[in-house]
């Protein structure tokens, strides 16, 4: 008996031993690239290419960090992301909410229509997109504006966050709507009065997707903007690479710098939004 | 992601009088009509001009177009650079999406293991998770300075004895298209990770129970239980990152260009440089359209998946 419950011991011993050594290699993979990142941020520009490479340099420093934050461009270009991740964001959770608001509480013809092609938009190649928007964007007069970037990230970002809130509302009782009605109030009163508090969780985690869409964009913001007072975080970034082909550690700290509201909005509600998106992915 | 929005919802009044008034049925329409306007403007007017572009020749830069037939299409489809494009996104997209399977699925079964602490695995999922958090941009000039010939990860190979002498990942004809998917595959495998992680999370205990009674080893339980649980998750997401990848753009715009010599030209890039260096809006059109077609078949069949279930 005990030979046995040792042999079981020892087994199970063995089996954790492998998955935190399978789980440490993985991780290797996944977090090394974003350490080297990270520790070439802190070098002097001379030493990112030394050999043998170290992780920590004789020239650690934050310079490229001060550079980077001293730089009128470069400031602009997160002034210009956060103004655009906002706007869209703001404006997407309002006209989603109506939209959801609509399609939870209403019947009404050509509704499934409507939500079908609502959900198929999302599966539009952006790259179709960029050619008739340059053109309509140029043409009223929104070429290199916040509002151009604004109204085309809202493809991107309007269709989920309306399955998303619409799904949200439907778990929703409609008796709480009712009770405003009782009172005489219409579905407006109930949508502002009633269901909007209590959804705030719900739309904490669609704005924080919302935003994160809108910040990591890259092609709409390439093509409908020129000047470097309305370009975004990921072409500055792009254009650092033009400019100085071979100021790394500049890169790697605007690399970094630009990732921080992704990474602190994640951290924050890690757990609501992988929750939120799974069951978008998983019942799909 | 896609999900159906609409559930029926119980009439707002059942004892309400069965005709309403005209303004009263227009009331759902009335929410709505923001997300129509958006809808109209940004979907549906772009693309009817996108396809009366690519019938039509000098588009955009010249206000007198005149009607091509398809002159465009022809034009595209003989195109060696098309094609080209057409065989690197098949290859880029597939290769990507094995990968991202076998990898998702290993460290979502390594994350869902009973044998370690929760805590050990919360601080294993956030690093498995980072990949995914930063922006294509980002990715891009982390491995351009990973994969320069002069940088670590050339050094660590050249250290073991596996090359020779610093290799030029990005900017050698026979390994750029690698090189790319080897980034891709980087940045995209947790998103199949989350998803299986909570498919897995919803797989009964007892049917790995009774498996265990019958004396089954871990790879049988692998094969007869993890596998057919998973596999409409696993379909779904496997389509989904087809559809995504062969839209991918910046990744390859920001560390290759579609270079060298055309070898990692997908159909996103080959579509942008018509448009936008080489000023070709409508053989770019008729570029766009064949490229939203192709994604409309992947479409199609994710969405004859959805309805199996």
């Amino acid at each position: 008996m005990i030979a046995v419950a040792v042999a079981v011991k020892t087994k199970r011993t063995l089996a954790k031993s492998g998955v935190l050594a399978g789980l440490i290699i993985g991780g290797l993979f996944a977090g090394l690239p974003v350490l080297w990142m990270l520790s070439t941020s802190f070098k002097g520009n001379g030493d990112v290419f030394q050999n043998p490479p170290k992780l920590i340099t004789s020239t650690f420093s934050f310079d490229a960090y001060s550079e980077i934050l001293g730089n009128g461009t470069q400031l602009r270009y997160f002034l210009n992301s956060y103004i655009v991740a906002i706007a869209v964001t703001l404006l997407t959770l309002l006209v989603a909410l109506l939209a959801g608001f609509a399609f939870s509480r209403f019947n009404f013809p050509f509704q499934k229509t409507i939500n079908a092609v609502i959900v198929s938009v999302q599966a539009v190649p952006p790259i179709t997109l960029v050619i008739p928007y340059f053109g309509l964007v140029v043409g009223l007069g929104l070429y290199n504006t916040y509002a151009g970037l604004i109204l085309t990230h809202m493809v991107f970002t309007l269709p989920y966050a309306i399955i998303m809130i619409t799904a949200y509302l439907n778990t929703l009782p409609k008796e709480l709507d009712e009770s405003v009605k009782v009172d005489g109030g219409t579905g407006w009163t109930a949508l502002w009065r009633i269901l909007v508090p209590i959804s705030v969780p719900g739309l904490i985690a669609v704005g924080v997707y919302t935003f994160m869409i809108s910040w990591n964009e890259y092609l709409f913001a390439l093509t409908l903007t020129r000047t470097d007072d309305m370009r975004t975080v990921p072409i500055g970034i792009q254009m650092l690479m033009g400019q100085h082909s071979y100021e790394w550690n500049q890169m790697m700290a605007m690399s970094i710098l630009g990732s921080i509201p992704v990474l602190v909005l994640f951290l924050l509600f890690q757990r609501r939004f992988i929750g939120g998106l799974t069951a978008g992915a998983v019942k799909a | 992601m896609t999900m159906l929005a609409t559930k029926t919802a119980a009439p707002v009044e059942p004892a309400a009088p069965k005709r309403k008034s005209l303004a009263r049925r227009l009331v759902p329409y009335g929410y709505l009509s923001p997300t129509i306007v958006l809808i109209v403007v940004l979907m549906v007017v772009p693309i009817v001009m996108v396809i009366s572009y690519s019938f039509r020749d000098n588009v955009i830069v010249q206000d007198n177009s005149v009607f091509a037939g398809f002159a465009n299409y022809t034009k595209v489809l003989t195109d060696p650079d098309f094609l080209a494009a057409i065989k690197n996104t098949a290859i880029f997209i597939t290769v990507s999406m094995v990968a991202h399977l076998v990898l998702g699925l290993a460290f979502a079964m390594m994350l869902n293991t009973e044998l370690l602490g929760g805590v050990t695995k919360a601080i294993f999922r956030i690093v498995y998770i980072l990949p995914w958090l930063f922006t294509i941009a980002v990715i891009a000039v982390i491995w351009r300075l990973l994969l320069d010939p002069a940088g670590v990860i050339n050094y660590v190979l050249h250290s073991i004895g596996l090359i020779n002498e610093g290799v030029n990942w990005l900017g050698d004809p026979g390994k750029a298209l690698w090189a790319v998917t080897f980034i891709n595959i980087w940045s995209g495998y947790p998103f199949f990770m989350i998803s299986l992680l909570a498919g897995l999370q919803g797989i009964p205990k007892d049917l790995y129970e009774a498996a265990a009674v019958d004396g089954t080893n871990w790879f049988q339980r692998f094969r007869h239980v993890t596998l057919p649980q998973l596999r409409p998750v696993i379909i779904s997401m496997a389509v989904l990152d087809l559809i995504w990848t062969s839209q991918q753009f910046a990744l390859i715009w920001m560390t290759t260009g579609g270079g060298p010599l055309n070898t990692t030209e997908m159909l996103s890039t080959y579509t942008y440089k018509q448009a936008f260096s080489e000023y070709e809006f409508s053989t770019a059109s008729a570029a766009a359209v064949i490229v939203l077609l192709l994604t409309m078949i992947l479409a199609f069949f994710y969405v004859r998946q959805q309805r199996e279930r």
